[in-house]
C-alpha cells in the first residue's frame, strides 16, 4: 500500500470508530481516534500476520496494553479481515465478540486480555523470552501503550527486565497524547523528561509524530534493526484525531462521540492547541502537529 | 475406602517442608517436559526452584523482587507455549498481584503454575506481614483458577509433575516450616480428589496442608473417647471433590474442617458452602478467625490461634454431642 492509501484507509477507520461508539453509546474516543494511523501502519504495512490465519507460527505479535483503545484496533482489523465489517457495529453488546475491553479468548487474532493498565510489557517480556529459549528469531512484539498507562509501577518493572535480558525483539510504541482520564498527564502524573526516562533504563528511543503516517513505519524498520536493546517509540498523537471539536480535549477520553453532557463547552480548539504547544515546548517535545 | 499412608505413630516419621517436594516436582517436571519453565522473584532458594535453575539455567527467568511482573511474565511465557511456574512468598504472589493473575492469566486462559510458599502460620516467626492466610480464598474466587494445597512434601511433589500436563491456571500454596511426611510415594493423587485416609462413621474431618497431619493425630486421639472419625485430605480445594464430601457428610452427619488459613473463604468456606446446598449438615470449621498472625514458633502460634489437635478434638466432641 502507498502512503497515500494508508492515509485512506486510516481515515475509514476513524469513521468506523465514530460509527461503533455512537451505536455502543459508550467507550473511549480520543485514544482510539489519536492511535488510528498507528493501527493502519501496523495491520496493513508493519506487521508480519494473516487475517485468515490468526495462530499462524511466524507472525508477528500485537499487544495492546491499554485495552481501552481497542476500538481503533477492532476497525483496523476488521479492513484487514480478520472478521466482517458489518460485526463492528456489536461492539459493547452482549453475546459479541468485540467486547468493551480486548478479550483474547472471545476473538482470534487478539493476542492478550487487557484493559487494567500496565501489563502488557510484561506479557511482551514473557513472550520475548520464549522465543529466545525457542532459538526464534525475525519475529516482533509490538506493544501498543497509553502514556497515562506509563503511571503504573508493573511498567517500569517490565522496562527493568527487558533491559536486564536485552530483549531487542520488542518494539513498545507509547501514545503520547498527554491526557488521561483525569485531566494533562503533566498534571496528573508528570511523565517527562520521558525519553530521558526510558534510556536511563537502556532502552533505545524514537520520537515521532505519531499520526503520521511515514514516520510511524520508519521508526518501526528502525526499530527493528536494533539488535541489542528493546525500543521504545514515543508517539506523539492528538488526542480525539480526526474530530475537531474533540481534539486535544481531555474529556473525551472515556466518553464516546454522541454524549453531550460535559460540564460548560468543550475548550477552544485553539486554546487547547496553545497549552499542548506550550507544554510540549516546556519539555523540547517535536511540535509538528500542533502548528 | 481408605488410602495407604504412613504409619503416623510411628517414632521415625519422617519430617520435610512442603516446599522441598516442590523443588523436586519442579525438577522432575523440567526433565519430562522441554517446556516447563521457571521464574523468581529473588526468592528462588527459599522456594527450592534452586534445584531446577541449576539444572536448566537457560529456562530459568530471574525478575527480581516485583510480583507483579513475575506472573505477567508469566503469562507471556505461557502465551509461547510454555509451562511457566512462577514462585514467589504467597503474601506477595498471590498477595500482591491478585488483579494481574485475574486479568492476564485467568480471564486471558493462560495456564501457568502460581506457587505461593511460605504460606499459612508455617513462617512463624517473621511474623503477621508475611503469615499469608486469604490466599486460598483469593485465588478460590477466579473463575478458571485450580487450587491445591499439598499435605506433606511427597503430595507437594506429586502435585508439580500433575500441574505440569493440566491446561488450566493453577495455585498451589506450600509451608516453609518442615512437617511430618504422612504419604507414601503410592499414596494416589490426582487434581480434584478428595482422599479418605482413615475410615469413620461419627464425624468427618476434612483437612488439607499441614493440617491434615493434625486431622488424624485428632482421629487417633478421639478413639480414646469411642469416637471413630472419618479423616479426608482434600488437597485440592478447587475444583471440589463434591462426590466424596457429600458421601461422608451424609455418613457421619457431622463435618469439621481443619486449615491453617482465614475459615472465610478458604477451605471451611467451600465445604459448608457445598454442604448446605446438597446435604445440610452441622459443622465447626478449625482456622484463623478473622485475625492476623504474629512472631512465635508456627507449633505455638496454632495452638494460641485455636488449630491444634486439642481444638480438632474438642471440636468433634462438641459437635458429636450437639447431634445427639
Amino acid at each position: 500500500m502507498t502512503i497515500e492509501e494508508l492515509e485512506l484507509k486510516a481515515d475509514t477507520i476513524r469513521q468506523d470508530i465514530i460509527k461503533m461508539l455512537e451505536q455502543a453509546g459508550s467507550g473511549h474516543s480520543a485514544g482510539s481516534l489519536g492511535l488510528t494511523d498507528i493501527f493502519t501502519a501496523l495491520y496493513f504495512d508493519i506487521l508480519k500476520h494473516d487475517p485468515k490465519n490468526p495462530d499462524w507460527d511466524q507472525r508477528d505479535i500485537l499487544i495492546l496494553s491499554n485495552g481501552h483503545t481497542v476500538p481503533a484496533c477492532y476497525a483496523a482489523m476488521a479492513r484487514a479481515g480478520y472478521f466482517p465489517v458489518d460485526e463492528l457495529m456489536t461492539l459493547r453488546s452482549l453475546g459479541s465478540r468485540l467486547q468493551g475491553h480486548p478479550e483474547r479468548v472471545r476473538l482470534p487474532g487478539l493476542e492478550t486480555t487487557s484493559g487494567p493498565l500496565g501489563c502488557g510489557l510484561s506479557q511482551a517480556c514473557g513472550i520475548a523470552l520464549a522465543m529466545r529459549m525457542d532459538k526464534v528469531t525475525h519475529r516482533w512484539i509490538y506493544v501498543v501503550m497509553g502514556d497515562g498507562e506509563l503511571d503504573e509501577g508493573n511498567i517500569w518493572e517490565a522496562v527493568m527486565l527487558a533491559n536486564k535480558y536485552k530483549l531487542s525483539n520488542i518494539i513498545a510504541i507509547v501514545d503520547r497524547n498527554n491526557i488521561q482520564l483525569d485531566g494533562p498527564t503533566e498534571i496528573i502524573m508528570p511523565l517527562e523528561d520521558l525519553k530521558a526516562k526510558w534510556e536511563s533504563f537502556g532502552w533505545y528511543v524514537i520520537e515521532i509524530d505519531g499520526n503520521n503516517t511515514p514516520e510511524i513505519i520508519n521508526a518501526c524498520a528502525l526499530g527493528r534493526s536494533i539488535v541489542d536493546q528493546p525500543v521504545v517509540i514515543i508517539a506523539h498523537t492528538i488526542p480525539g484525531k480526526g474530530v475537531d471539536y474533540m481534539e486535544y480535549d481531555f474529556r473525551w477520553h472515556g466518553i464516546p462521540p454522541d454524549m453531550e453532557d460535559l460540564e460548560g463547552a468543550p475548550p477552544k480548539a485553539e486554546q487547547a492547541k496553545d497549552a499542548l504547544r506550550e507544554l510540549r515546548t516546556l519539555h523540547s517535545k517535536i511540535k509538528s502537529e500542533a502548528d | 475406602m481408605n488410602i495407604p499412608i504412613a504409619d503416623i505413630n510411628s517414632d521415625d516419621l519422617p519430617v520435610e517442608p512442603i516446599r522441598d517436594g516442590y523443588g523436586k516436582g519442579l525438577l522432575a517436571a523440567g526433565q519430562h517436559h522441554k517446556n516447563v519453565v521457571a521464574v523468581c522473584a529473588d526468592d528462588t532458594n527459599s522456594t527450592k526452584v534452586d534445584l531446577f535453575a541449576k539444572e536448566f539455567p537457560e529456562r530459568f527467568i530471574q525478575v527480581g523482587i516485583s510480583e507483579n511482573n513475575l506472573v505477567t511474565v508469566g503469562s507471556g511465557l505461557a502465551a509461547f507455549g510454555k509451562i511457566p511456574f512462577v514462585s514467589g512468598y504467597a503474601a506477595f504472589s498471590p498477595g500482591r498481584n491478585w488483579e494481574q493473575i485475574r486479568t492476564t492469566i485467568c480471564l486471558n486462559d493462560r495456564s501457568v503454575k502460581i506457587i505461593g510458599s511460605h504460606a499459612g502460620l508455617s513462617d512463624g516467626s517473621d511474623g503477621a506481614t508475611h503469615q499469608m492466610l486469604e490466599d486460598i480464598a483469593l485465588m478460590r474466587v477466579i473463575p478458571n483458577m485450580v487450587v491445591i494445597v499439598p499435605c506433606d512434601s511427597i503430595e507437594a511433589e506429586k502435585a508439580t509433575i500433575a500441574m505440569a500436563t493440566d491446561p488450566r491456571p493453577n495455585y498451589m500454596r506450600l509451608a516453609k516450616s518442615a512437617s511430618p511426611v504422612i504419604t507414601l510415594p503410592d499414596t494416589p493423587f490426582e487434581i480434584g480428589k478428595a482422599y479418605i485416609m482413615r475410615e469413620g462413621f461419627d464425624v468427618t474431618i476434612i483437612a488439607s496442608g499441614t493440617m491434615t497431619y493434625y486431622a488424624l493425630l485428632a482421629a487417633e486421639r478421639l478413639t480414646r473417647h469411642h469416637i471413630k472419625a472419618e479423616v479426608i485430605n482434600l488437597p485440592t480445594i478447587k475444583p471440589l471433590d463434591i462426590e466424596t464430601i457429600v458421601t461422608s457428610a451424609k455418613k457421619t452427619r457431622a463435618v469439621i474442617t481443619a486449615e491453617e488459613a482465614q475459615i472465610c473463604g478458604g477451605l471451611g468456606s467451600a465445604i459448608a458452602e457445598i454442604l448446605a446446598e446438597r446435604c445440610p449438615t452441622i459443622m465447626r470449621r478449625i482456622g484463623m478467625k478473622d485475625h492476623f498472625g504474629e512472631s512465635g514458633l508456627p507449633e505455638e502460634l496454632l495452638k494460641h490461634f485455636g488449630l491444634d489437635v486439642d481444638h480438632i478434638v474438642l471440636a468433634a466432641r462438641e459437635l458429636i454431642d450437639r447431634k445427639g
